[in-house]
C-alpha cells in the first residue's frame, strides 16, 4: 500500500486526454476528492478551455510516448486513459491521426505502464462499439459477448485493437487492477460529440427502413463511474449506459427535430462526401449504429459499483432541455394541430346538422 | 406420398370425430357471423381500447375533452366516429412526439396494439377464419415456449399465431417471436419485426426473454418449413440442433407444442426456382398458382381455413442440469416434434375441406 492511499483510493494518479471534456472533467473531479493526494494531467496540447476547471491538477505537457520515465519518476499509483480520439478530425491528420493516437497511444502508454513498479491500478476508456455490429447479433450484449464481425468503423477497430492491448497488459502485470469501461455514446446538457452534433441538427437523416435501438449514457454518470473506478476496487471489464432504450424515430421526435431516410448505400456515401469536403464527422462508425442499434446489459456495473446510471430516456431529456434552440416540431404544436382538426370537424358536422 | 396417403384416408374418418364437441367451434367462429360476431369482435377489440383509452386521457387533455362531450349526442351514430378520429389523432400526436415506449429488445407495444393486430385481427378473423384451441395450455404468467410447425412460403403463420395467441388468451400475452437472420438482415422488415416484439433467434436473446418471464415463439424447422414443396405439407421438417430446448431447459420453462394448419395452403409453392433464389441471395424463389403469374395479386394469400391448437406444456424444470446433454435435448426435442405432428394429423381430420367455411 502506498503512503497517500487508503481503503483502496491510491495516492498519486495520472489522467490522460485532459485537454478534452472528459479528461478534464475526470481529473477536476479526482482532485476535489480528499482521498487522492495528486492528480497529475497529461496532454500534448494544452486546452486553454479548460484551464479553470484543472486549478488542482498538476498538468504535464506529454506525448504518451515519454511517459515512461514520469510514472517512475512520480511514484504513480493509478493511470486513468481518457485520451481517445471518437471521430477523425480533418483538421489534425484526420483517420492517421486518430488511429496513431488511439492504438499507437494506447500500446505505448500500457508499455509504460508496464514498467511502472508502483502502478496498481489502470482504467481504461472503451466503448459499446466493441461489440461490433452484425445482423447475427443477440439483442442486449453482456460484457461476455464476442463481436462477431470486425467493424466496419475506424473508432469500433481501435477498440478492439485496445482492448486487446489491455489483455495483454493483464497477463503481464497480474498485481494491476484493469478497469475496462464500455461507455455507450455521451449525452447530457453540456456533452459535445458526433453524436450530440447529429441530434442537434434540425433535420437528421437515418437509414431507411431501420429504427435502432440506443442507449446513452449521461456524462455526469460516466464521470461518476470513472471516479468510483479511480477511488475503489473494480477489476474487471464493464457495461456504462443508461438504463432502458430509445428507438433511433423516438429520439428524434422527442427531440422535435424531423427525420430523413436514407438509403443505407447512399448514406454511407454521403457520409464520405462529407467527410472528404471537411464538414460532418459521420463515418462508418455512425452509419452501422445506425443499422444494427447496440444495446447492452448494465447489470454487472449496477451490482459491482453499486450505482445505477440514470436512464437513457432521462439523460437524452437533459440533452434535449438544453438544445431546444433547433426544435422544429414542439408538443405544443402537435397538440394544438390536433385541437385544430377536431374543432374543424366538429363545426363542419355542427353545420351539416344544423342545415338538415 | 404416403403421408397424403395417410391424409386421403384420414378424411373418410371425419364424420366419425366431428361430431363431438371438437366439431362445434368450426361455425362459432366461421363466416356464419350474425348470431355470435356481434359480441365477438367487441370482446376480441377490448385489449385494443382499454390500451388506447389512457392515450387519450393521459397526455393529451385536449384529446379527452373533445371525445368527452360525445355523450350528450350519444344516440347519433357519428359521435362513434367523432370519438375514433379523436383517438386516431391522439395516436398519432402521441407517436410523433415520440411519447411511448420500447424494450431493450426493440418491441413497441403502443404501435403494435393500435397498428400491427389489428391488421392481423382482419387477417386471421376475417380471411383464414381462424380456430384456436387449447390457450389454457399457455401460462397466464411468466415464462413460455411455444414451439410450432412453420409453413405457407411466407411466414404469416407466426404472425397469425401471435395476433391470435394475444387476443384469445385471458392475459392477452404478447407472444415474442424468433426470427432467423435474414429476417433482420432485410430493411423495413427487420424494423417491423423488432417493433412487434420479434428478435434473432439464438440462444442468448431466447434465455434473455425467458429469463424475463416473456411467452417466446420459436418455430425449429426454420426456413426448411416456410419453404417446402405444396406436396409435402404438414409434414414436419428436421428440427435443427434443438437449441429452443436448451434454452428452455436453462431457465427451466415449460414448453408448449402449438399445431397450426391452414399456413400450408396460403401460398401453394409447385415449384422452386434455385438459381434466382440464389441470385436474390434467398433461401428459395417459390412459384405458386398465382405467384408470380398475377404480380402483385399473386401476393393475396389464398383464404384456406386455419385451425391452431395448443398442447399440453412440457415441464422442464427438473431438467435444469441437463441442458447440455445432447441425449435429453434430442430426446425432448423428438418428443415435441412428434407432439406437433400427431397434432396436425389430428387438426386435419377435423377440417376436411383446406378451403371450407
Amino acid at each position: 500500500m502506498t503512503p497517500g492511499g487508503t481503503s483502496g483510493a491510491p495516492g498519486a494518479v495520472v489522467v490522460t486526454g485532459v485537454g478534452r471534456y472528459l479528461g478534464a472533467h475526470v481529473a477536476a473531479r479526482l482532485a476535489a476528492d480528499p482521498r487522492i493526494d495528486r492528480v497529475i494531467g497529461v496532454d500534448p496540447t494544452p486546452n486553454p478551455e479548460f484551464a479553470d476547471l484543472l486549478d488542482g491538477v498538476e498538468r504535464i505537457r506529454l506525448d504518451l510516448d515519454s511517459l515512461g520515465g514520469l510514472l517512475a519518476d512520480l511514484d504513480v499509483d493509478a493511470v486513468v486513459h481518457l485520451a481517445l480520439a471518437t471521430a477523425p478530425d480533418p483538421q489534425h491528420g484526420g483517420r492517421a491521426a486518430m488511429k496513431e493516437q488511439n492504438v499507437i497511444g494506447t500500446m505505448q502508454l500500457l508499455a509504460a505502464c508496464q514498467r511502472a513498479p508502483r502502478l496498481r491500478k489502470l482504467v481504461v476508456r472503451s466503448s459499446t462499439a466493441a461489440y461490433g455490429a452484425s445482423f447475427r447479433d443477440p439483442a442486449v450484449f453482456t460484457e461476455e459477448t464476442e463481436p462477431r464481425e470486425v467493424p466496419r468503423g475506424g473508432f469500433g477497430r481501435d477498440i478492439l485493437d485496445i482492448e486487446g492491448y489491455v489483455r495483454g497488459f493483464r497477463r503481464r502485470r497480474p498485481d494491476v487492477t484493469a478497469t475496462v469501461l464500455r461507455f455507450a455514446p455521451f449525452i447530457g446538457s453540456t456533452a459535445d460529440t458526433t453524436l450530440t452534433r447529429y441530434f442537434a441538427q434540425p433535420v437528421v437523416p437515418t437509414v431507411f427502413g431501420r429504427d435502432p435501438r440506443l442507449q446513452f449514457v449521461h456524462i455526469d454518470d460516466a464521470l461518476e463511474v470513472l471516479h468510483r473506478s479511480v477511488a475503489e476496487e473494480h477489476p474487471g471489464t464493464y457495461n456504462v449506459a443508461g438504463p432502458g432504450v430509445l428507438s433511433l424515430t423516438q429520439a428524434i421526435r422527442r427531440a422535435g427535430r424531423v427525420a430523413v431516410p436514407v438509403l443505407e448505400p447512399g448514406l454511407s456515401g454521403a457520409a464520405a462526401i462529407a467527410r472528404s469536403l471537411g464538414f460532418g464527422r459521420y463515418g462508418l462508425d455512425q452509419v452501422d449504429l445506425f443499422v444494427h442499434g447496440r444495446v447492452v446489459d448494465t447489470s454487472r456495473l449496477e451490482r459491482e459499483y453499486g450505482f445505477t446510471p440514470r436512464s437513457t430516456a432521462a439523460a437524452f431529456d437533459d440533452f434535449i432541455r438544453a438544445h431546444h434552440g433547433g426544435v422544429v416540431v414542439t408538443r405544443a404544436q402537435l397538440a394544438a394541430a390536433e385541437e385544430l382538426v377536431l374543432e374543424s370537424i366538429r363545426q363542419v358536422r355542427s353545420a351539416v346538422r344544423e342545415r338538415s | 406420398m404416403s403421408g397424403a396417403e395417410e391424409r386421403g384416408e384420414s378424411r373418410y374418418d371425419v364424420p366419425l370425430t366431428v361430431p363431438r364437441p371438437d366439431g362445434e367451434p368450426a361455425r362459432r367462429n366461421g363466416h356464419r357471423r350474425s348470431t355470435t360476431a356481434a359480441t365477438d369482435p367487441a370482446s376480441l377489440d377490448e385489449p385494443d381500447t382499454s390500451a388506447d383509452e389512457p392515450a387519450a386521457a393521459g397526455p393529451g387533455e385536449g384529446a379527452g375533452a373533445v371525445a368527452r362531450p360525445g355523450p350528450a349526442v350519444a344516440d347519433r351514430p357519428g359521435d362513434h366516429w367523432d370519438r375514433k378520429v379523436a383517438k386516431g389523432l391522439a395516436f398519432l400526436r402521441r407517436r410523433l412526439s415520440g411519447d411511448y415506449e420500447v424494450d431493450e429488445f426493440g418491441f413497441d407495444p403502443h404501435l403494435t396494439d393500435a397498428v400491427f393486430h389489428p391488421l392481423l385481427r382482419v387477417l386471421y378473423r376475417d380471411w383464414f377464419r381462424t380456430e384456436v384451441s387449447g390457450v389454457e395450455h399457455v401460462p397466464d404468467a411468466g415464462a413460455g415456449l411455444v414451439v410450432g410447425n412453420h409453413s405457407g412460403t411466407v411466414a404469416l403463420d407466426a404472425l397469425v399465431l401471435s395476433a391470435a395467441l394475444h387476443d384469445r388468451h385471458p392475459a392477452h400475452r404478447y407472444l415474442r417471436l424468433l426470427g432467423a437472420d435474414l429476417v433482420f438482415r432485410m430493411p423495413v422488415v427487420s424494423e417491423i419485426a423488432r417493433k412487434t416484439g420479434g428478435t434473432v433467434a439464438c440462444n442468448p436473446d431466447a434465455e434473455r426473454l425467458l429469463g424475463n418471464g416473456e411467452l417466446v415463439g420459436v418455430f425449429p424447422e426454420g426456413f426448411k418449413g416456410v419453404g417446402k414443396l405444396y406436396a409435402d405439407r404438414y409434414k414436419l421438417q428436421r428440427f435443427g440442433r434443438g437449441g429452443f430446448v436448451s434454452a428452455a431447459l436453462r431457465t427451466g420453462t415449460p414448453i408448449v407444442p402449438v399445431a397450426i394448419v391452414g399456413g400450408e395452403e396460403i401460398y401453394p409453392m409447385l415449384a422452386d426456382i434455385k438459381p434466382l433464389a440464389r441470385l436474390l441471395k434467398l433461401p428459395y424463389f417459390p412459384v405458386t398458382p398465382t405467384f408470380p403469374w398475377l404480380g402483385p395479386l399473386g401476393m393475396l394469400p389464398l383464404p384456406s381455413k386455419w385451425l391452431i391448437e395448443f398442447c399440453p406444456p412440457i415441464p422442464t424444470a427438473h431438467l435444469r442440469e441437463s441442458a447440455d446433454d445432447p441425449l435429453v435435448v434430442f430426446n425432448l426435442a423428438d418428443q415435441v416434434r412428434e407432439t406437433i405432428q400427431q397434432t396436425l394429423h389430428k387438426l386435419l381430420e377435423r377440417r376436411p375441406d383446406p378451403f371450407g367455411p
